[in-house]
């Protein structure tokens, strides 16, 4: 079964999860080269279609983009309502009409990236970059290669099995908790949901293995091998899902003492940081903080999913 | 015009020939002349009265007008609609109720009357001219701001109050805004695991629990729109066992599609109030047999292709109604078999004509009645494809395949549909 | 459809020895000698060459030389074909610049493989001469690439397939035709 869209993790059976990872390990031995190219996606067009400013994410997806050689197209499409500029489906049909081959959207709103990739306005590949506060599967890829390299080195061929991740924060609210979700449990991971009640919807709590409203009963209870920070934004704040930036920090926050209590455990944090809020630097600039990598490896992991969406129909080889 | 309907069923089941001369029923009986037309296998029911529609006209000419409307509503079966105020500019003067019912007459499909605006310009804060609408030609007795809730619970007790003057009825749309910022659909699993900003039901209960309570305290009558959730039959039912002069209506959609059909992300299944659980949906179907609800509305909503072709939060809520929520009641009350054709006739027809006093509709099939009728084919089957009557496509059972069929519609004596088919059109 | 065994696990033993004796004279002697696999039987087929030299020429250090070489990356065939995993490529840590490389594969065919492995080989310098050593060259070129140093020519039809069997992946050593 080939994979012709990346829209949501839910897409990726195990086998092909763990494929993507394991061609994840050999582009990034291509990025550490002197000649960082590689010519898998020569005369391809790849526009990257961002109606959220997102300087990381899209930076991320040029380097990979034109690493594989494509011929990359940045469109910046702020406004997203119709009345404000032109419509979804006129700048995707225009985008067809040049013959681009693949689309990376993000998007302001929930189920675009699928929109998109069924509506039949354009015949190449989708790849969610990131939809309102659905998914966003390739920051979920690196964040499992990341968990995989730190913990597993560069063994090929294996899922995250048996491993307790905590993901921490504002689970309502993010595209990122949703994806990794559903991708670490498919590698085999127990996740762990963590926040306060306005922010951990049932819906979920229930698809993870446990969940708390107590960060510190958690860490009691659960030896963690990693433990994800979500970024808080301040917006939240202001809609009354928790009261004031210190509360939040005092009861979930990663703390000095919350950090010194987790022991070895990864931290990760998929950027950007809130400094002081939801994270403290002492946890953020740890030897065990993979922050940066989550960066770098964020090239790899999309490079790897830009192959493998190029092949053709037929069970990977 | 002089026409005998042959052989039909009557809604108590018995079979007989039905007359029409002029505007009225001359006889029910075993009389024959006129036009004989063979109505065998069609069952005669009071042509429908529908009391929530989107006409659209005045402002939204794009996306139905009083005429594509009222050819939509006699596909349908109706003989009657009840435009909602929401036009631009808002009925709520006598000025624009009057030109709606003028447009509806020039059209002479169907009998459009006109609901008006409960608040000026439907800004929730100062009540419109009821009493002068009342008063015009149009005769206005039911009042909405739908599309948005009265929220404001002493501006809704005065409503309700002022009336009474004139014995008319306000009509609820029940949102509790505060509760549904930004929302896009039902609250629960769904829309968490889509991502899509949540509708909680308590924010349709709330409100219609304490509209409930005011009519009460006021002594007024109440009418509660498209009730959508369990919870709010529930608050309609204890209403009622009080003595409430409160009455409930449903949307044929609600009474057929539930919030999974999101997970497509079409905004085609966007609506307000949203599609809600199954659960839902046979709370609300056994509320329609039993009488808690008391009528269907089709909320028929029309919108442009550019308001449904795109992203779900960019979109306009609502979907198409009228050319096919006869198939849905007859699905719900008939083929069920928890019901009968009275109490299709009821809730289709009687009831809603009883609700907003109009004379000439909804009425019993005897000699001297204004012929006001439909008549359906229940054995057959409607496919839903595009291109209805209607100018807009936002037809949430395309592909569907939905029993029974609309086959004559006869407002005032004269048919409007034929065999299906809108009379005057190919 | 009928199968015959070209090759027996002696035969390709033979094979084996015989080239390479026939590299180290074409290279004269066995300085600057790098051996790269390309996966996956080349990598097993190189490992044999390279120990084989080791025998016969003790100044040989296999750990230096042997290497693999994965091209998949730089096939010409990616977008029509299914998804092709991509396996670790391992350069000997001296490098390829300056050196004779002498790539390694089981079956030369259409030559697209080597094509590719030549533009990959690329990407890691600039050595001073590249060579080919098939275990079998069964014809039917669609570019003009040529071995180097073959263990046996077997002219084919296009209908028939050729089987290479290794123990290092496979239960037996067999080169087998079926047609």
């Amino acid at each position: 079964m080939k994979l012709q869209h990346l829209v949501s993790t839910t897409d990726l059976t195990r086998e092909q999860a763990i494929a993507i990872l394991d061609t994840a390990i050999e582009m990034s031995k291509v990025n550490q080269r002197e000649i960082k190219k590689l010519p898998v996606l020569r005369g391809k067009t790849v526009v990257n279609l961002f109606y959220e400013d997102s300087t990381r994410t899209r930076v991320s997806f040029e380097v990979a983009e034109k690493r594989l050689s494509a011929d990359v197209v940045n469109v910046s499409a702020k406004g997203s309502s119709v009345s404000k500029g032109e419509s979804l489906k006129d700048t995707v049909q225009t985008l067809a009409a040049i013959s681009a081959d693949i689309v990376v959207m993000r998007h302001g709103s929930s189920g675009a990236a699928q929109y998109l990739a069924e509506s039949g306005w354009f015949e190449g590949a989708v790849i969610n970059a990131g939809d309102g506060t659905h998914e966003h599967p390739t920051q979920a890829l690196l964040d499992a290669y990341t968990l995989r390299s730190r913990i597993f080195g560069d063994k090929t061929g294996t899922g995250l099995d048996g491993l307790n991740i905590a993901i921490v924060g504002d689970i309502a609210h993010s595209r990122v908790a949703r994806s990794n979700l559903h991708l670490l449990k498919t590698l085999g991971a127990k996740v762990h949901l963590i926040g306060p009640p306005t922010l951990l919807p049932k819906a979920l709590a229930v698809q993870a293995t446990t969940s708390h409203f107590n960060f510190d009963e958690a860490i009691e209870e659960i030896k963690f091998d990693a433990v994800m920070m979500l970024r808080i934004q301040s917006e939240r704040m202001n809609a009354a899902f928790f009261p004031s930036e210190s509360e939040y920090s005092k009861f979930w926050g990663l703390t000095k003492s919350r950090f010194t209590r987790i022991g070895d455990a990864l931290v990760m944090h998929p950027g950007p940081m809130n400094r002081g809020l939801e994270i403290e630097s002492i946890a953020a600039d740890s030897p065990n903080s993979t922050v940066l990598e989550q960066v770098k490896n964020g090239v790899s992991t999309r490079m790897s999913v830009l192959y493998h969406l190029n092949a053709a129909e037929g069970d990977l080889s | 015009m002089s026409f005998t309907l042959k052989n039909v069923q009557l809604e108590d089941g018995r079979i007989t020939n039905v007359s029409v001369d002029g505007q009225h029923i001359s006889q029910v009986g075993s009389d024959q002349h006129g036009e004989i037309i063979d109505a065998t296998g069609l069952v005669l029911l009071p042509g429908f009265v529908d009391l929530h529609t989107h006409l659209r006209q005045p402002g939204f000419e794009k996306s139905e007008t009083v005429s594509s409307g009222s050819a939509a509503a006699a596909v349908g079966g109706y003989t009657a609609v009840h435009p909602m105020a929401n036009t631009m500019p808002v009925a709520d003067n006598a000025g624009v109720v009057e030109q709606i019912q003028r447009l509806g007459e020039e059209a002479g499909l169907v009998e459009v009357q006109p609901i008006g605006a409960v608040t000026v310009g439907l800004n929730g804060s100062m009540l419109a001219e009821l009493g002068t609408m009342n008063a015009s030609k149009a005769n206005v007795t039911i009042f909405s701001d739908d599309g948005k809730c009265v929220s404001d619970p002493q501006l809704m007790r005065r409503a309700l109050t002022y009336v009474k003057a004139f014995n008319g009825v306000i009509a609820q749309h029940a949102q509790e805004p505060r509760l549904t910022e930004n929302s896009q659909m039902n609250e629960g699993s769904v829309s968490a695991e889509l991502g899509l900003a949540g509708w909680p039901a308590v924010a349709e209960e709330s409100i219609i629990a304490r509209d409930i309570m005011l009519a009460e305290l006021t002594g007024s009558r109440l009418h509660v729109c498209h009730v959508s959730t369990a919870g709010s039959v529930e608050q309609i039912r204890l209403g009622k066992a009080r003595g409430v002069q409160v009455t409930a209506e449903v949307t044929p959609h609600h009474l057929l599609l539930t919030e999974d059909l999101a997970r497509s992300y079409d905004p085609v299944f966007k609506v307000n109030p949203p599609l809600r659980t199954q659960n839902d949906v046979e709370a609300l179907r056994a509320a329609l047999i039993d009488g808690t609800i008391d009528v269907i509305g089709t909320d028929h909503a029309p919108h442009p292709i550019e308001s449904k072709e795109c992203e779900w939060n960019n979109a306009a809520f609502g979907m198409l109604g009228l050319e096919t929520a006869y198939s849905i009641a007859q699905l719900v009350l008939i083929d069920s078999g928890l019901s009968n054709w009275s109490r299709l006739a009821q809730v289709l027809s009687i009831k809603p004509a009883d609700i907003s006093g109009l004379t000439g509709q909804g009425q019993q099939i005897v000699a001297g009645a204004m012929a006001n009728l439909v008549l359906v084919d229940p054995a057959s089957v409607t496919k839903v494809t595009g291109g209805g009557q209607s100018l807009s496509e936002n037809q949430p059972y395309l592909g569907m395949e939905l029993p029974g069929q609309v086959v004559h519609t006869i407002f005032r004596g004269s048919f409007t549909v034929r065999d299906g088919i809108l009379n005057g059109r190919a | 459809m009928t199968s015959r065994t070209v090759l027996s696990s002696s035969d390709i033993d033979r094979a084996i020895t015989r080239i390479s004796h026939e590299i180290v004279e074409s290279n004269k002697g066995t300085k600057d000698l790098v051996i790269l696999g390309i996966p996956t039987r080349g990598v097993w087929l190189a490992d044999r060459i390279a120990k084989s030299i080791a025998d016969h020429y003790p100044e040989f250090e296999v750990e230096e030389s042997l290497g693999r070489l994965d091209a998949t990356m730089y096939r010409d065939d990616l977008s029509i074909n299914p998804t092709k995993a991509v396996t670790p490529t391992d350069i000997p840590k001296g490098g390829i610049s300056g050196k004779t490389v002498v790539l390694v594969d089981d079956v030369l065919f259409s030559g697209r493989t080597v094509r590719a492995a030549l533009d990959a080989l690329n990407e890691f310098g600039r050595p001073s001469a590249v060579r080919l050593a098939v275990l079998v060259d069964r014809g039917h070129r669609e570019l003009p690439i040529r071995a180097d140093f073959v263990g046996k020519n077997l002219p084919t039809s296009l209908d028939e397939r050729i089987f290479v069997r290794l123990n290092e992946s496979d239960e037996e050593n067999s080169v087998v035709i079926e047609g």
